[in-house]
């Protein structure tokens, strides 16, 4: 099953990936990403893995567990 | 679909939509385009952390060669397009070689405004990762430098060489130059931003000429007034990538034009992506050629969803994001603020910890657009808000919801090279 990571330290709050993707990230007070679960399916994958290519710092990335 | 896709342009645009298409379950082949000699790189740090020598070249790299081999992506890298023939359906590199395609993205992108001033040396834009390795050179030196134009890129380049070091003077003949994007008032809280930092700004002038050599120059300026300076960086806009397609047969004008699915018009194997594109934008009722990050990303997937399934045809109908980093300031512009009859400040822009939103409010008494100053959370309801149409008062309420509700964020180091 694929798994979401987030770099918390090299995100920059521009939240692309929210707009994107707004049902696994979402941003915090302090404009950090919260990834709002971690495992996703092989269906959603297409689609969450373009809104992780949307942030600008490559913060995210989506691995195989 | 099978077949070949051609995708002409490596930097974000034509990067993303080649990766697009495989997310898309396109298996054809695929190859990819690149004038640059380099490995397909990323342009915002170029005048930002890459230009601060913060960031290495390994942290700009868009798509490397083993990330393009994993996803089967042929680079065809240090030959640009030279022409493209509709008809044939067959594009010309400059080396010689023809590549022919079943579908053709157009990703060329934009270049710098030629500076219209030229003096022997000295003078910079900043657009290429050669062009951001020069600049960053002639930054090693020291002396004074002046920007002309004021805009995001001037306004992000003198933040970097403030923090350098180096003595700043940002020209422009506009007031407040981007109140062009945010209206007068809000933009003049964007020009006090250069002067907290010790940035001097020349707004309401311009430059008559540039004389002298590197490291020794005078930028002489319409009231008869002259600075010195060791580097110039012009920084006045950019022009699309199209003039190779003059002959092609798609329509051009100041952009490849495109319809709502970035489609060429009349040529429904051409798409078009990014800053080369024109298209129409079904929200607006118009076209619109768009220089954002975001909207480069976002049109990506979209011509890649669209040449992957012809049968499920999607509109691009984004609202504009674009974000600035300048000295202490994360700065994010959602929607189109310009379109405002009256706005109001929630939180604040000034001061030790600025944090603030403007919500702007257009004459159907909607959020046309936002203006957010290191606040991402505040920014990101005020896309929903704007994506969603939503009242003016409505949308106040939101943002003031979200003032009580979070702590206060510590503001970002005051350098620039860290936005």
């Amino acid at each position: 099953m694929p798994v979401l990571k987030a770099d918390f330290g090299a995100c920059q709050g521009y939240a692309n990936c929210v707009d994107a993707a707004p049902d696994v990230y979402d941003i915090d007070d302090d404009g950090v990403v919260v990834l709002l679960r971690t495992e996703i399916s092989e269906e959603e994958r297409p689609r969450i893995e373009e809104a992780a290519r949307s942030c600008p710092v490559n913060a995210l990335t989506i691995e195989d567990a | 679909m099978t077949g070949t896709v051609l995708v002409v342009g490596a930097s974000i645009g034509g990067v993303r939509t080649a990766q697009a298409l495989r997310s898309e379950g396109f298996d054809g082949r695929i190859v990819l385009v690149g004038a640059e000699p380099h490995a397909p790189y990323d342009k915002p740090p170029l005048s930002k952390q890459f230009l601060s020598g913060a960031w290495e070249l390994e942290k700009v790299l868009l798509l490397t060669a083993e990330q393009a081999a994993a996803d089967g992506i042929e680079l065809r890298l240090g030959s640009p397009a030279t022409r493209l023939d509709v008809a044939g359906s067959r594009l010309l590199l400059a080396d010689g070689e023809a590549l022919d395609y079943d579908k053709l993205v157009v990703a060329t992108g934009a270049s710098a405004r030629p500076s219209p001033w030229r003096p022997e040396s000295g003078v910079h834009v900043v657009r290429t990762l050669d062009d951001s390795r020069h600049l960053a050179d002639a930054l090693r030196q020291d002396g004074p430098v002046v920007v002309v134009g004021g805009g995001f890129i001037g306004a992000e380049v003198a933040a970097t060489a403030r923090g350098l070091g180096h003595d700043v003077t940002v020209v422009d003949p506009m007031p407040t130059p981007i109140g062009r994007v945010v209206g007068p008032e809000i933009g003049s809280i964007f020009a006090e931003l250069h002067h907290r930092h010790d940035v001097a700004t020349r707004f309401g002038l311009g430059v008559e000429g540039v004389e002298g050599v590197a490291g020794n120059l005078r930028v002489r300026l319409t009231d008869g007034s002259t600075l010195n300076a060791a580097t110039v960086v012009v920084g006045i806009g950019a022009v699309p990538n199209d003039g190779w397609l003059a002959d092609s047969g798609l329509a051009v004008e100041n952009g490849v034009l495109c319809d709502e699915y970035s489609r060429a018009v009349d040529a429904p194997d051409v798409f078009a992506v990014g800053d080369v594109a024109r298209w129409f934008h079904p929200g607006y009722r118009e076209h619109v050629r768009v220089e954002h990050w975001t909207n480069a990303v976002e049109q990506a997937v979209i011509a890649a969803h669209n040449i992957a399934h012809p049968d499920d045809l999607r509109p691009h109908s984004p609202v504009e994001y674009v974000w600035s980093d300048q000295y202490d300031w994360k700065a994010q512009i959602v929607g189109r603020p310009v379109l405002g009859v009256r706005h109001e400040i929630i939180g604040t822009l000034e001061g030790e910890r600025p944090r603030g939103a403007v919500l702007y409010q257009d004459d159907a008494d909607r959020l046309c657009g936002a203006v957010t100053v290191n606040w991402p959370r505040a920014l990101v309801q005020c896309r929903r808000l704007v994506t969603g149409h939503a009242g003016y008062d409505e949308a106040l309420d939101r943002i003031r919801a979200l003032v009580s509700a979070g702590p206060a964020m510590a503001a970002v180091p005051a350098t620039s090279a860290d936005g």
